[in-house]
């Protein structure tokens, strides 16, 4: 069996506020199998359901019909919660909302004081764990007087303290500038690459999404796409349909080829792009 | 600008009185308490006096600090001078008039309280002068751990503690940005009647309260990711161990607690 194996995932959401309550089905039996070391990006629109799907993973969403397994144990199970959560890190979107301490060692060692890991053991993942992300010499900061990047990648570092073996993401890049979304990208990938963390990437940014090795693409709480990145944004038109855009790279080619260009639709980084437009102006030329 | 105030009152510094740890300068402190009052007449109370000084001195503590923090209580140490003046009437008269009779008690004993509750107060802020409110939770906590046995709440309470601590940086930043928010759309919040500006108030606090809502069950999801289960079977990263300096510490008091222990008794 896969390391995370979703089969006939539904899940919703009770408004009991109403009367009577009213109930909002967010994912409609979703299938879903997640190899050790793959980097999955998960792409959807606001309320397509990926962040539930996230929150499923990781048993703070319990399945009302279907099963989530990770690593071969039941979410439903109780006495599998801290084994999973272990197992399945999760870093969210607002880093102010993530960070428990008031200086930075001693919030990365919070997930390991929580375990119980002994306190010598504790001292040298958390260095590790600071070293991974480049935060070390951070180690003695507040929280607060650190940037959106910085404070994120010190979330990631709670975690990977945790040694966990995959890594939950849910929109980590969504209040970071430009220069913050490219620090974390960077330290996630190589914990991709470094260490073989599993990552699931929920995301609506498409330029993060081409970076992972695969692409689900959700709506309305149903899967409706899961390849490689290039098949995937290669669909335009599809994309386009559900509210999702695609690299601007992808949609150049995309317009070349409506223009009768000969220029391949599974373009996704602009070094391909750059190529594909050499290729394409020099035979032009010749 | 609002970022830039403190939080509680402490003074960073390397001095032997910061460097003592929180859980033996809270044990300290009470003792120092407990010296104030078994010190009987002003002569032993000179002894106290002497090391609320000498130990301030050694702090660095800037000395206006002390006024600083006497300042606050200022009106209970006059109603409990005038207080005792007037109505301790043993002893010699010096002064009578009318049904006003000062004696020489009065004075005394009058004296002999403002100078208690001023080394009392003096004293005790010391301790939050020289020690970080993270420092003084997790001795707090510490010190408390025995009550876990009688089903006290002291590791959720330290934790509320550390929360607490940690968020009002984040809150003040808030509340910076929706002041400005309102008075971009034509807030007035500096002019007006007390009341015109309390009310004023309100579209921030209203706001406020929201967001620190969403802050908490954002943060309890991440907690619980994170594997937080409670005080149960946690273990703790910082060892505090008792140090060389912790022992001075406690002697330098002992000595002064024999003093007062020893002019109480022989004189």
């Amino acid at each position: 069996m896969s390391y995370i194996h979703i089969k006939g995932l539904e899940f919703s959401y009770i408004n009991e506020a109403e009367e009577p309550p009213v109930k909002n089905t967010v994912l409609k039996g979703i299938d879903l199998d997640i190899e050790k070391g793959e980097f999955v990006a998960v792409l959807g629109h606001n309320g397509s359901g990926k962040s539930t799907l996230a929150k499923c993973i990781n048993a703070i969403n319990l399945p009302e019909k279907g099963e989530v397994m990770v690593d071969g144990l039941d979410t439903i199970r109780e006495e599998n919660l801290l084994p999973i959560r272990k197992r399945v890190g999760m870093v969210f979107q607002n880093p102010d909302n993530q960070i428990v301490a008031t200086i930075v060692e001693e919030d990365v060692a919070f997930a390991l004081e929580n375990l119980g890991v002994e306190p010598g053991e504790i001292r040298r993942r958390v260095d590790e764990a600071l070293k991974t992300v480049g935060m070390y010499e951070y180690r003695m900061h507040a929280p607060h007087k650190l940037s959106g990047g910085q404070k994120q990648r010190v979330a990631i570092a709670g975690i990977i303290a945790m040694q966990p073996d995959c890594i939950v993401l849910d929109e980590p890049t969504a209040m970071l500038d430009p220069h913050g979304r490219n620090e974390v990208m960077k330290t996630i990938k190589m914990l991709n690459k470094e260490q073989g963390v599993t990552i699931v990437l929920i995301t609506h940014y498409m330029e993060e999404a081409a970076q992972a090795e695969r692409v689900v693409v959700i709506d309305g709480g149903e899967k409706i796409m899961d390849n490689v990145p290039q098949k995937v944004f290669s669909q335009v038109d599809v994309m386009r349909n559900l509210g999702l855009d695609v690299p601007q790279v992808t949609e150049i080619a995309d317009f070349l080829k409506k223009q009768g260009y000969d220029i391949s639709d599974e373009i996704i980084t602009e070094d391909e792009c750059v190529q594909a437009l050499y290729g394409l102006l020099k035979g032009k030329q010749e | 600008m609002i970022k830039d105030i403190t939080i509680g009152q402490y003074f960073p510094g390397t001095s032997p009185v910061h460097r003592i740890d929180a859980r033996a300068k809270i044990l300290l402190t009470i003792a120092f308490i407990v010296m104030l009052f078994i010190a009987d007449d002003i002569r032993g109370l000179c002894v106290g006096l002497a090391f609320t000084f000498i130990t301030f001195i050694i702090s660095r503590i800037p000395l206006k600090m002390m006024w600083k923090s006497l300042k606050t209580i200022l009106v209970i140490l006059i109603i409990t001078s005038l207080l005792n003046l007037f109505f301790v009437h043993t002893g010699e008269p010096v002064f009578e008039w009318k049904f006003i009779k000062i004696t020489d008690n009065g004075i005394q004993t009058a004296v002999f309280m403002v100078v208690r509750i001023a080394c009392l107060i003096i004293g005790t802020s010391l301790l939050t002068y020289t020690t970080s409110p993270i420092d003084l939770t997790d001795a707090i906590e510490r010190l408390l751990s025995p009550l876990k046995k009688i089903k006290v709440p002291v590791h959720e309470l330290a934790m509320m503690m550390t929360i607490a601590l940690r968020f009002i940086p984040t809150l003040i930043e808030e509340t910076d940005k929706i002041m400005s928010a309102q008075k971009a759309r034509g807030a007035d919040m500096e002019t007006g009647s007390i009341i015109k500006r309390a009310k004023a108030l309100i579209p921030v606090l209203i706001p406020l309260f929201v967001s620190s809502f969403r802050h908490a069950e954002e943060l309890a999801l991440a907690m619980e990711c994170r594997c937080y289960h409670g005080g149960e079977g946690r273990t703790r990263m910082k060892q505090l161990h008792l140090k060389l300096i912790d022992l001075w510490g406690t002697i330098y008091l002992a000595v002064f607690m024999a003093a007062v222990i020893v002019i109480n008794h022989i004189w």
